[in-house]
């Protein structure tokens, strides 16, 4: 019996190395928890057939003294990445069908080091929401609280972590997709520097937002895929190389700048509030000193990502048309199978789009994409002042824990959710969320650690030497 | 103000059949969404590119226009996924 709970990407790899079990032994372990759980959680859209082929291979390889670290590790990916020959569907009816003919660069890394891939999980539609209940296939139910939501939008993915069904997932993160589904699950998600994983095979949503994270159950593990998945690509035009960084900053010299007024705003959940202040004085017992930071233009932050990120969606998504791929719904002439076929989009898709068509429409352009272009100017500048106060800033990932199945009807009350999460990638910086306790009840919470552009490292150097 | 006939010629303009049940709905979601986002008005400065282009602000790095690959290598990969083919084309209703 291998014990999947405390089992971490590099416990795996010794135990392949010195032969306790195998990788196939490893994956058959993880398909038995996904058969016995599947059903009433709804995390994965489809667990691959070939996953004990996969395996051998990477059985194979250990045994010829070749493994990588990630070698014969079972991963649950996202349903918006693709994997060449496999079906992928952005959990949306419009991609119904669709095959990907093609692997995404992370994919292919993952790939060259002989990672295992279990199957697609579930999402809220195109990325869009944090709840999964977006999705056109069900809600992925939280693992902690079966009748609440697993957060979203890489629910499925986050959800696969906590309920032992994959050992580490990928998931994408362009408002908080990857650490608020990572806190409401109570594991790691990490967000990088924008441009230091390739978007090449990721369905794009807000493609100067859009970032693919690893969400596991340390923040080692997520240091391990990440170091697998980064790296400049070609096929990716905003793609960078991250700077390497001094990675070496002990604590006890540590600066954390808390945005006050901000994190204490209304809407906060008081158990939230009292969690992320006792996370603060933890991280002052290990030698960190915790200073207030005014970031006056954070109170610009969600309305600035909810004209951006639709307004960026309502063009990306114009290439579903029912005319390349996908299917095609039959209208009485050219222009009415675009009609009939766009209808496919979810609800929240359909918002989106009419939000974003109507920011980036001729009269209003200036008084909404342009004033958030601004906006989004100033909160870079922000940040870039704060960061030379302090090393990291602190806030809690969510301003609340996981909420009920169908608690929340109304959109904009789910977008205010996002507050915390937002503002990194509208700068393209790095957050991670890490688990920071549970609430009275038992849902867990997360802390959210934010650092400067290409500081990565950093976030995951100071992340280790604390949790 | 959104009401319905604008959330009407949105969706007309965005290619997507909305029933009228769900324009009244989208109008009411919307114009609660755009009252929030209104918020960004208040930022000062207008749609110009800002100074301070630092090394870690994100450009579009373009490739040279050479080496292209094999000319037809994807076509049928890319073609198969299509919903409707004609041999090497992609086929549509009568456009004119």
């Amino acid at each position: 019996m291998i014990d999947l709970k405390n089992l971490t990407v590099k416990k795996a790899h010794t135990a392949f190395i010195k032969n306790e079990y195998s990788a196939l032994d490893l994956s058959e372990a993880y398909l038995k928890n996904i058969e016995a759980k599947n059903k009433e959680l709804n995390v994965y859209l489809e667990v691959f057939d070939d996953v004990r082929e996969q395996a051998k291979e990477a059985d194979k390889k250990i045994k010829a003294g070749k493994a990588e670290m990630l070698t014969g590790i079972p991963l649950a990916i996202k349903d918006n990445i693709l994997i060449q020959g496999r079906r992928v569907g952005a959990a949306s009816k419009i991609l119904d069908g669709y095959v990907a003919p093609y692997d995404a660069t992370a994919i292919k890394k993952l790939k060259d080091a002989g990672a295992v891939f279990l199957g697609r999980t579930n999402m809220d539609e195109f990325a869009m929401g944090g709840s999964t209940e977006n999705s056109a296939y069900g809600v992925t139910k939280n693992p902690n609280d079966t009748s609440r939501v697993s957060g979203g939008s890489s629910g499925g993915s986050a959800a696969a972590v906590a309920a032992d069904m994959a050992l580490a997932a990928l998931g994408s993160d362009t408002g908080g997709s990857v650490r608020q589904p990572a806190s409401f699950c109570g594991v790691v998600g990490f967000k990088p520097t924008y441009g230091t994983v390739s978007r090449s095979g990721l369905i794009a949503f807000g493609s100067s937002l859009d970032c693919i994270g690893p969400i596991t159950k340390t923040v080692e593990d997520a240091e391990i895929v990440f170091d697998c998945i980064r790296g400049e690509d070609s096929l990716d035009s905003t793609s960078v190389e991250l700077p390497k960084t001094n990675s070496k900053h002990p604590t006890k010299e540590l600066k954390i700048g808390v945005p006050r007024g901000f994190v204490e705003a209304d809407g906060i959940d008081s158990e939230v509030l009292k969690n992320f202040n006792e996370s603060l004085e933890g991280l002052k017992k290990t030698g960190a000193k915790i200073v207030d930071v005014d970031v006056p233009s954070l109170q610009y932050a969600l309305a600035c990502y909810y004209i951006i990120a639709p307004a960026e969606a309502s063009a990306n998504l114009a290439r579903f048309d029912g005319v390349k791929y996908g299917p095609r719904l039959s209208g009485e002439n050219g222009i009415g199978d675009y009609f009939k076929t766009r209808a496919l989009f979810g609800p929240e898709v359909r918002r989106r789009i009419i939000l974003g068509t109507y920011v980036l429409s001729a009269g209003y352009y200036d008084a909404y994409y342009g004033k958030a272009l601004a906006a989004r100017s100033a909160i870079c500048a922000d940040f870039a002042r704060s960061f030379e106060k302090v090393d990291i800033i602190a806030v809690p990932t969510s301003p609340t824990h996981a909420w009920k199945i169908g608690e929340k009807s109304d959109p904009l009350s789910v977008y205010l959710a996002d507050i915390f999460t937002v503002t990194a990638n509208i700068v393209g910086i790095p957050a991670i969320s890490v688990p920071s306790g549970k609430t009275k009840s038992g849902l867990p919470l997360g802390l959210q650690l934010i650092a400067p552009v290409g500081y990565d490292q950093k976030l995951f150097d100071v992340c280790k030497s604390i949790f | 103000m959104i009401d319905a006939k604008e959330i009407e010629h949105l969706a007309e303009l965005a290619r997507i059949e909305v029933g009228k049940e769900e324009t009244v709905a989208l109008a009411k979601d919307i114009e609660a969404i755009l009252g929030y986002v209104t918020l960004v008005q208040k930022v000062a400065g207008g749609t110009e590119v800002p100074d301070g282009h630092t090394e870690h602000t994100p450009v579009n790095v373009m490739r040279e226009d050479v080496n292209p690959h094999e000319s037809g290598i994807y076509t049928d990969a890319l073609l198969s996924l299509a919903p409707e083919r004609d041999g090497q084309y992609v086929k549509v209703k009568k456009i004119l």
